[in-house]
């Protein structure tokens, strides 16, 4: 395999006196997607947030394109930021904003002034998250998936090398969840992007993913492809796979 | 010893609150000295917090003047000294009260506001979702209302004094029948450019004050709507207390520059 192009070393990170990350190593490589799996309160959010620099980690390094990251200022990460996407669990779109305002706020803060480019590419991105014809509706007036669409059509106007995504299917239903999963595939597809996926939806891993790891104790379990987690005889993996909690019920 | 800790954690938030407000006026100023302005955000503040803001404050200082016309009309009558009331009001007016009474409405009003609005998007995420765009919060947030205060609240502060003169003159020469010759004329004679300057710093000085206080608490908001109640609740009383104790170093050390009762 080639270079990563996200090389996580041996990640700690401690809120309070919870140790969240005790360790963790992953490489995230080109072109690929790459699905983390565990636990809800497991850490797979909080280690998100540490790849685009939005958390410092108590020790432990990330590299990304050969430059280690945990070390730079909030000033010095805005070049790495531009270059990974991230949506998050709920979209966190600006609600003093609409839809096009949104989604067309990447371009513009990066010096987009040109009315009909912008108004182009919020179109060809809206479009590709089947959210045309949506973009003079406020947040607030968006259903769950809508909303995660949107993010998503924003995270992607400026097109970036990685895109991060939080639980991009939590709380949605099934239809909802499948077009969310085939959106991820589409633009992995179209525009290359490497995606790292955090999620304990199974039937989402299934899928998108490329290869799964599982983070269990803040450290990565296992890592492998679909058809090893499916054949895995890990008791960890396993309980997690066929939805065991190993609690007695009395 | 219980005490003493007390009084030691007390002492540590207080210093820790300074750093913090120091760190944020200091980030801001770099940003717009490095020219990270947005103009069509500042624009949209100065109208949300300078002409947002009029009503409140005309209305305070209008009837401030009156309530202290008349109060010293009271006591100046049984002297015979009536026409010192102007003065004495528009010097109160220009020195003190129009400043202050400015910076406690404004705080009420836009310090409030501007921290919820930064809260709700702290705890909802949305400042995360501007840092992983590579939009510094400081640029974004923070300089557009800065800026704005600092224009707007010296404007402000000088149409609150305006109006509370008026209504001053209105009350003594009207209601009150103050010969209205020697009520302008002692105004004239005993207001002085440097009770203007001393306003117009005062109002510079506690809009940054607000702006740097309502920021800071809306960026540090957390634990959801109770977080994002709390932290405004905290913005109106640390900005009034803030104004008012800053009003009393400031007419000191502003005293030495320009004194008063030097004519």
């Amino acid at each position: 395999m080639n270079e990563p192009l996200i090389h996580v070393q041996d990640l700690v990170q401690r809120i309070g006196s919870q140790d969240i990350l005790r360790g963790l190593t992953l490489d995230l490589f080109p072109g690929e997607t790459l699905v983390l799996l565990g636990k809800s309160g497991g850490g797979k959010s909080v280690f998100l947030r540490h790849l685009i620099g939005l958390m410092p980690p108590v020790s432990g390094s990330i590299v990304f394109e050969g430059q280690e990251i945990t070390k730079l200022g909030e000033r010095e990460l805005e070049s790495v930021r531009r270059k990974i996407g991230m949506l998050f669990q709920d979209g966190a779109l600006f609600d003093s904003m609409n839809v096009f305002d949104n989604v067309a706020f990447p371009l513009r803060e990066r010096g987009e002034r040109n009315p009909a480019v912008v108004r182009e590419k919020v179109a060809q991105s809206l479009a590709m998250v089947n959210m045309a014809g949506h973009d003079q509706k406020m947040p607030v007036n968006l259903s769950g998936g809508m909303r995660k669409r949107v993010a998503l059509a924003r995270a992607i106007i400026s097109p970036p090398d990685v895109i991060l995504y939080d639980e991009p299917t939590a709380g949605l239903d099934p239809i909802v969840s499948d077009s969310i999963n085939r959106l991820i595939r589409r633009l992995q597809r179209e525009i290359r992007v490497t995606s790292l996926v955090v999620t304990h939806d199974l039937i989402s891993c299934n899928h998108i993913a490329d290869r799964v790891a599982l983070l269990d104790g803040g450290r990565i379990h296992f890592l492998g492809t679909l058809s090893e987690l499916r054949e895995t005889r890990d008791p960890v993996v396993r309980d997690f796979v066929d939805g065991r909690s190993g609690e007695t019920v009395y | 010893m219980q005490i003493l800790s007390f009084f030691q954690g007390l002492l540590s938030s207080l210093l820790t609150s300074l750093g913090e407000l120091a760190i944020l006026a200091w980030e801001t100023i770099c940003s717009i000295a490095r020219g990270r302005v947005r103009v069509w955000l500042t624009l949209r503040q100065i109208a949300e917090i300078g002409f947002g803001s009029q009503l409140v404050v005309v209305v305070t200082g209008a009837f401030t003047g009156a309530v202290f016309t008349a109060q010293a009309y009271f006591q100046f009558a049984s002297l015979n000294m009536e026409t010192a009331v102007g003065p004495v009001v528009a010097l109160s007016m220009f020195r003190e009260l129009g400043p202050a009474l400015t910076g406690l409405m404004v705080a009420g009003r836009v310090g409030a506001a501007m921290t919820a609005e930064i809260g709700t998007m702290k705890v909802t995420q949305q400042i995360d979702a501007l840092r992983a765009l590579a939009v510094n919060p400081v640029d974004y947030l923070v300089v557009p209302r800065a800026l704005a205060m600092f224009i707007s609240m010296p404007l402000l502060v000088v149409e609150c004094v305006g109006l509370g003169v008026l209504a001053s003159y209105y009350v003594g020469v009207h209601v009150l029948n103050i010969n209205g010759v020697y009520f302008f004329a002692n105004v004239q004679k005993w207001t002085e450019g440097s009770d203007i300057m001393m306003s117009l710093i005062k109002g510079f000085v506690f809009g940054g004050l607000i702006v740097f206080i309502s920021c800071r608490e809306g960026l540090r908001a957390k634990d959801g709507a109770v977080g994002v109640g709390r932290a405004t609740t905290a913005t109106v009383v640390t900005s009034s207390l803030a104004i008012l104790i800053a009003n009393f170093f400031l007419t000191m050390a502003l005293n030495i520059l320009f004194p008063a009762g030097q004519r």
